[in-house]
């Protein structure tokens, strides 16, 4: 089953000319509209003419979270804000997010985008699709919303959390397509153990899962206990969001799509491509969006390109699941979190650096994230009830600025373990 | 069927196209649209070689027609519409109808040209209706189909079309625009179209770029287009909702 066959399982060298008239025409949008990427053509002395093939585009220089945030909030949109839509936001390195612009074309290509994503994972207009991504900001949720729309399935947007509510919900409403992080698929399957629900009586068939990285093994455990075909796919909010890249029904790989996106994979050190089929950084650049256009955008995800053909027809090259991060971000229940994220919010309470640590870990399939900060003269008080009021702050500031509920811990002074000069910011005890 | 890559055509010392790319599937409709000076005449041109380009090449039905002569062009299976019609005004209706066929013209097929004469005029009967006028006397919609018809003649397989609704009201522009859907939907002929009215064109277009200073800007399914706030701006003028818009402001 395809969504818009006549793309996904488009000739490769009819895709090429389509990529390549659709980079060159954003080259030549983003060099008129945006100040950023005009300045880096002018340093270059290149002119978008100047890039005729899609090896003469790896002489651009990439765009990086940075880059973003220095032309916060609406300094990289390619159309005045009366064009645009809607917004989301992706959680950036040190608190402020990066807002992402869609024109109402913008929208309609998501759209069509995400409901490939959920056509290949096997989704029809038949379907009741339980969306418990969170909506709001954040892509996940208003993203699969609108692509189960096109497609014309019934879609019930439950948000994130309320797990009793969630599984109540797909017992009566009887959901047959679940929407949400892996992790918290297996946190569903053993809160309905523990509940006595037999998993038999539920309608449930497919499961699309993304945000976080997860293995072979979770996807196993899911189908099995969940007795449901799990794919996997992939977004960036700074890109788009879901619909970037998606699994089939073979499930061996994320097909990109490539009409509207370009991928490479470089080594993450010289930014030089690497040889193909090994793994490196993902970089993406999109083809066709009008509002939030990113050129060569460094996404920090390490992947690697499969270019065999798929016996599912699509001639869409694949990405291999994510293998994990270039950068320090982690990833807790499906949110983007950066130690410097933390950092800043302590120093602000404390007025001093602190020493700290994150310790991740699962339980019940779901994560955990526990901070431990080291007291020092500034935190320590004789009295109990200040140094309670304390950690209590520091766990609101963190669960309102982040998303994500920390256990907060003081420690000693000194008791975390540094190796070196630098301490070991997470410790990641989660087994994927 | 028609892939144009990376061409670059200079206009005199004008440098009218730049690297620009296009391509046109069987049995498609591409509306190639943008304000006057944008290069869309120079490329269309360049497509049937009336000009060289200076970089870039043009493959047509797998081959490469970059560097070959306007008539081996239109042997191959290409024609020109060109912008103002360009009919032979002195000539007879039939006599430009049958220059259409100059370069296959030959006894043996005149069974065969005739029977094509046919077929236009029974496309548009007003021709024939005047086929003994000279083309001269012909008002300017008629002289569009006559322009189309002599087109026809040569059998192509990709028809170009420069401006086809320049000039005219703005429903002949109409009837001129069903007749080149229903070549399409009944001949299976491809139609490459540049037009200013960039609404009648991406209405009736399955894709459409748009041009500006000589730079392919914008590409895209029509509809995309039309719904493009930059598209709406430039060209196609304020639209109904823009209207309610501004009263409500």
């Amino acid at each position: 089953m395809y969504w818009q066959q006549e793309y996904e399982c488009m000739d490769r060298e009819e895709l090429e000319i389509l990529q390549l008239e659709r980079l060159q025409a954003t080259l030549n949008r983003v060099r008129k509209n945006v100040p950023f990427y005009r300045s880096r053509f002018e340093s270059l002395g290149l002119e978008p003419e100047d890039i005729r093939t899609l090896d003469d585009f790896k002489q651009l220089p990439f765009t990086t979270k940075d880059d973003l945030r220095a032309n916060y909030p609406y300094g990289l949109f390619a159309v005045p804000l009366r064009e645009v839509v809607r917004l989301q936001a992706s959680s950036g390195t040190t608190g402020k997010p990066t807002v992402v612009g869609y024109s109402r074309n913008d929208i309609r290509r998501w759209s069509n985008l995400v409901a490939r994503i959920l056509v290949a994972g096997g989704v029809t207009r038949e379907d009741l699709v339980q969306i418990a991504f969170g909506y709001g900001l954040f892509t996940g949720g208003f993203g699969f919303h609108y692509g189960a729309e096109a497609i014309g399935a019934s879609v019930i947007p439950v948000s994130s959390g309320g797990t009793r509510r969630q599984i109540f919900i797909m017992q009566d409403y009887r959901t047959t397509a679940l929407v949400c992080t892996p992790s918290y698929a297996l946190y569903l399957a053993d809160t309905m153990e523990e509940m006595g629900i037999n998993i038999n009586s539920l309608c449930l068939r497919w499961g699309l899962f993304g945000g976080e990285a997860w293995s072979e093994a979770m996807r196993q455990e899911i189908q099995d206990r969940l007795k449901i075909v799990a794919t996997d796919n992939y977004g960036i909010s700074e890109v788009m969001g879901p619909g970037i890249a998606g699994e089939c029904q073979e499930q061996n790989g994320l097909h990109i799509n490539e009409d509207h996106f370009l991928a490479e994979i470089i080594n993450p050190e010289t930014g030089q491509p690497v040889e193909p089929g090994e793994i490196g950084e993902l970089v993406l650049t999109t083809l066709t969006k009008e509002a939030f256009p990113v050129i060569r955008f460094r996404t920090g995800d390490l992947t690697r390109l499969i270019t065999d053909p798929c016996p599912c027809g699509r001639t869409f090259y694949r990405l291999n699941r994510i293998l994990g991060r270039t950068d320090d971000m982690i990833i807790i229940r499906g949110v983007n979190v950066f130690p410097g994220q933390i950092e800043s919010i302590l120093l602000e309470i404390e007025g001093t650096r602190p020493h700290y640590q994150i310790v991740l870990d699962r339980e019940e399939h779901l994560d955990r994230a526990t901070l431990l900060v080291e007291a020092n003269e500034a935190l320590l008080s004789d009295r109990m009830r200040e140094t309670q009021e304390l950690v209590g702050r520091i766990r609101k500031r963190l669960a309102s600025e982040l998303g994500v509920t920390f256990e907060v811990k003081l420690v000693e002074p000194k008791s975390l373990k540094s190796c070196g000069d630098k301490q070991k910011l997470v410790i990641d005890k989660r087994n994927f | 069927m028609l892939t144009i890559k990376n061409i670059d055509v200079f206009y005199g010392k004008i440098h009218a196209v730049r690297r620009a790319s296009l391509h046109v599937r069987r049995g498609e409709i591409v509306a190639l649209i943008g304000g006057n000076g944008a290069g869309k005449t120079t490329l269309l041109s360049t497509v049937s070689g009336l000009l060289r380009p200076a970089a870039g090449n043009i493959v047509f039905d797998g081959q490469e027609i970059t560097r070959l002569g306007a008539d081996r062009i239109v042997r191959a299976g290409i024609s020109h519409v060109p912008e103002g019609r360009l009919v032979f005004k002195p000539l007879s209706v039939e006599d430009n109808l049958l220059l259409g066929s100059y370069h296959r013209f030959s006894f043996k097929l005149k069974q065969e040209i005739t029977e094509d004469m046919e077929a236009i005029y029974s496309m548009f009967p007003v021709l024939k209706e005047r086929r003994k006028q000279p083309a001269g006397t012909l008002s300017g919609g008629e002289q569009q189909m006559l322009a189309i018809g002599r087109a026809l003649m040569a059998r192509p397989k990709v028809l170009l079309l420069d401006e086809p609704g320049m000039g005219l009201a703005p429903n002949i522009t109409q009837e001129i625009f069903k007749h080149i859907v229903s070549l399409r939907d009944k001949f299976g002929l491809t139609v490459l179209l540049v037009e200013q009215n960039a609404r009648s064109a991406l209405k009736i277009a399955d894709r459409g770029y748009v041009l500006e200073t000589g730079r392919i800007v914008l590409q895209g399914p029509a509809e995309e287009l039309l719904q493009n706030k930059d598209v709406q701006r430039a060209y196609l003028g304020r639209d109904i909702t823009d209207q309610v818009e501004i009263s409500n402001e």
